[in-house]
């Protein structure tokens, strides 16, 4: 690897990262993400923008999130220190905040009076749905009618916050249904309405912006573990749903080249033909899909393949295009948990360190002590614990043969 | 440049008189039946065949063609077997353009410079590519171009002018104005809105002008065959099929395309060149 690479230049002025990304959209929504771009610009130019953002954090969302030694769990692997970077003490309960709050305050600015969203959990929609509240925008978020059967009480929080839930019955009524027809309501709404996407995924800007927006996370964590430790750690590691927790805890350690990178994919029921998984760097190849390059499931004629995942947060056939090329180039590397390592590491992480994870970041927490191992004694891991796991618990009551 | 694109609409010029470019969907509801829809289309009055190939998430598209997209890949569906039809029209019309159109990853899943030569072989003329915007598709335009294939460019009520030059530089075959921002088949514009934004376009290009999204009905059809130089109509065929996605398919939507096909023929007076530009 070049080791004088220059991070800062990610993505380059088309929006790709190496061969990833872009912008593929229609042509209807061509002014609008390049009008989207000139606007966020604008926005990082302005001191304004970055005071309004970070007096939300300290006061609204509750930033910094602690980095907590976790201490039984590093005696458990016997390995190296682990640290979790608590990121489902926000409120809502997830890092998706963190982007919604920086997309639709540049909404505002934008002169944009209509806010659409998609979501799967309903983790990035009940945060929509809550910064919109807040900021008194109206606001509709899109979802798979599956979803809305297997996560009922966020549906129920987002109505309670003011949002309307529109049900997607096309294709198999998941996520990527979802976005396909969020980008629907896009194109025939193009004055009006600002499309806040939930990860790091979609045409250029977004990739980007959600990355920067979510870099709070890795630039709190390296602070944190500098003051704790005096030195940065060996591994940060985190789950990869789009990827845009990841990515925000990966950027601001990324020119540090001595830190591994480790993302974690749904390996479902197993990677293998069957494609009842969700990770589409291990089990996929570069295809195009809403708007961006990048890894995807697909069959040998470039259709979409559904896959699997026991957590709806990482239930989608693709992921953000700079994990795409961080794992080409080696930069960063790309491991899989499936469901039922999952469920145990969720179960490990509740009754070590008295912490119910939300299955996302359970995914994380199974590969931990892979991890640990490898760093060794003496080193140290953060691993982002980016969801709490209430919203979880019908699930893994299922998953566990338990009737409430 | 497709030559046969070209010798279609200079003939259409001729004739003084608007063309119709009729869109199916690939394999909706199976091959053979689809493969009888596209022989008729000619006779029945289609100047130009648009053939949609399937893919699962069309999100440029209102729920017919997204209907028509997941009958077609029931049936078995690809950009292989969209191809295989294309040729097999080809052997019995070696006139009547036909493009393919779709999304981009099926082409990129074949590999663009497989996907032009496959096009090539089977007699196919052009492409049009939802999710390919001129900032993304020099790699096919180069791939195209040893073929004499056509991209052929959108233009949308967004398009400002500054836009406008982007997407007309490499546009070729004709320029496709998508006269709503929304998805396929939802509410037509208006004859006003359509006829001021036709006239633009003209000014900005030699390129000829089709408008489609939203047409359905013969009225509307003559409408906007007043002033451009071809009328796209594809919902609502797409539509006849699902009403009877059988074997009758094809005389239903054939019946349509003769009478949206009439409707566009009727729209200039005879003899009288187009509204706007010298005769
Ligand atoms: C708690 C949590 N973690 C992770 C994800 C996956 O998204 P990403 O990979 O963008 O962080 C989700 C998505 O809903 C989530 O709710």
């Amino acid at each position: 690897m070049d080791a004088r690479r220059n991070w800062q230049d990610l993505p380059d002025a088309e929006g790709r990262f190496g061969s990833y990304g872009g912008r593929y959209v229609a042509e209807t929504l061509m002014p609008l993400v390049l009008d989207l771009e000139r606007a966020y610009r604008d926005a990082q130019a302005d001191p304004a923008f970055a005071a309004t953002m970070a007096d939300f954090w300290t006061h609204y969302v509750g930033r910094p999130s602690p980095l907590y030694f976790a201490e039984r769990m590093t005696e458990h692997f016997g390995a190296a220190k682990i640290y979790f970077k608590r990121d489902e003490l926000n409120h809502t309960g997830a890092h998706k905040i963190n982007n919604c709050l920086g997309q639709v305050l540049l909404a505002l600015r934008m002169g944009k009076t209509r806010i659409i969203a998609e979501t799967g959990a309903g983790q990035h929609g009940v945060a929509t749905a809550t910064i919109c509240a807040r900021l008194g925008l109206p606001c509709v978020v899109f979802m798979g009618a599956t979803d809305i059967e297997r996560q009922k009480p966020n549906v129920f929080r987002m109505k309670l916050l003011g949002a309307e839930v529109r049900p997607v019955t096309s294709g198999a009524a998941t996520l990527k249904d979802a976005m396909n027809e969020a980008l629907r309501d896009w194109v025939t709404n193009v004055a009006d309405t600002f499309y806040c996407i939930g990860t790091a995924a979609g045409p250029h800007p977004y990739p980007e912006m959600v990355r920067d927006f979510q870099s709070v996370i890795g630039r709190e964590a390296r602070a944190q573990i500098l003051e704790r430790e005096g030195r940065l750690p060996d591994a940060v590691m985190a789950c990869i749903g789009g990827g845009s927790n990841a990515i925000g805890l990966f950027h601001p350690f990324i020119a540090d080249e001595n830190v591994r990178l480790i993302g974690v994919e749904a390996a479902g029921r197993g990677i293998d033909a069957r494609f009842e998984h969700s990770a589409a760097i291990n089990g996929g190849r570069p295809g195009v899909l809403h708007g961006n390059r990048t890894y995807l499931l697909q069959n040998e004629d470039g259709q979409i393949l559904e896959g699997h995942s026991i957590s709806a947060g990482l239930d989608y056939p693709g992921v953000g295009p700079e994990h795409s090329y961080l794992s080409d180039i080696g930069r960063a590397q790309y491991l899989s948990a499936t469901d039922d390592e999952a469920l145990e590491a969720f179960k490990l992480c509740a009754r070590l360190e008295g912490i119910l994870p939300a299955l996302e970041p359970s995914h994380a927490l199974a590969r931990l002590g892979d991890v640990a191992r490898e760093v060794g004694k003496g080193g140290i891991v953060i691993m982002n614990l980016c969801g709490r796991g209430d919203k979880d618990v019908f699930t893994v009551a299922e998953a566990l043969g338990v009737t409430l | 440049m497709s030559v046969r694109l070209a010798s279609r609409f200079d003939a259409l010029k001729r004739e003084g008189r608007a063309g119709l470019v009729a869109y199916v969907m690939a394999s909706d509801p199976d091959h053979e039946t689809c493969f009888e829809i596209l022989r008729g289309l000619p006779t029945a009055g289609a100047d130009v065949i648009e053939l949609g190939f399937p893919f699962t998430d069309p999100m440029a598209d209102g729920p017919s063609i997204q209907k028509a997209a997941l009958r077609a890949l029931k049936a078995g569906g690809s950009l292989t077997r969209t191809l295989d039809l294309a040729r097999r029209f080809r052997e019995t019309d070696k006139d009547t353009p036909l493009i393919l159109m779709g999304y981009a990853n099926p082409i990129e899943s074949m590999g663009y410079a497989p996907f032009a030569e496959a096009m090539h072989a089977c007699g196919a003329d052009g492409v049009i590519i939802v999710d390919l915007p001129p900032e993304e598709d020099t790699a096919l335009r180069a791939a195209f171009d040893a073929h004499g294939l056509s991209i052929i460019r959108l233009a949308t009520p967004t398009t400002d002018d500054n836009r406008l030059t982007k997407v007309l530089d490499g546009a070729s075959g004709f320029l496709y104005y998508v006269s709503v921002a929304g998805v396929t088949g939802a509410n037509a514009a208006t004859a006003d809105a359509v006829r001021a934004a036709v006239s633009r376009l003209k000014r900005a290009t030699q390129l000829p002008v089709a408008v489609g999204f939203g047409v359905r009905e013969p009225e509307a059809a003559r409408e906007i065959a007043r002033t451009a130089d071809a009328v796209v109509v594809g919902s609502a065929f797409v539509d006849e099929i699902a009403a009877a996605p059988g074997p009758e398919a094809v005389e239903r939507v054939l019946r349509k395309v003769r009478i949206l096909s009439e409707a566009v023929r009727q729209a200039r007076e005879p003899g009288r060149a187009m509204e706007g530009t010298p005769a």
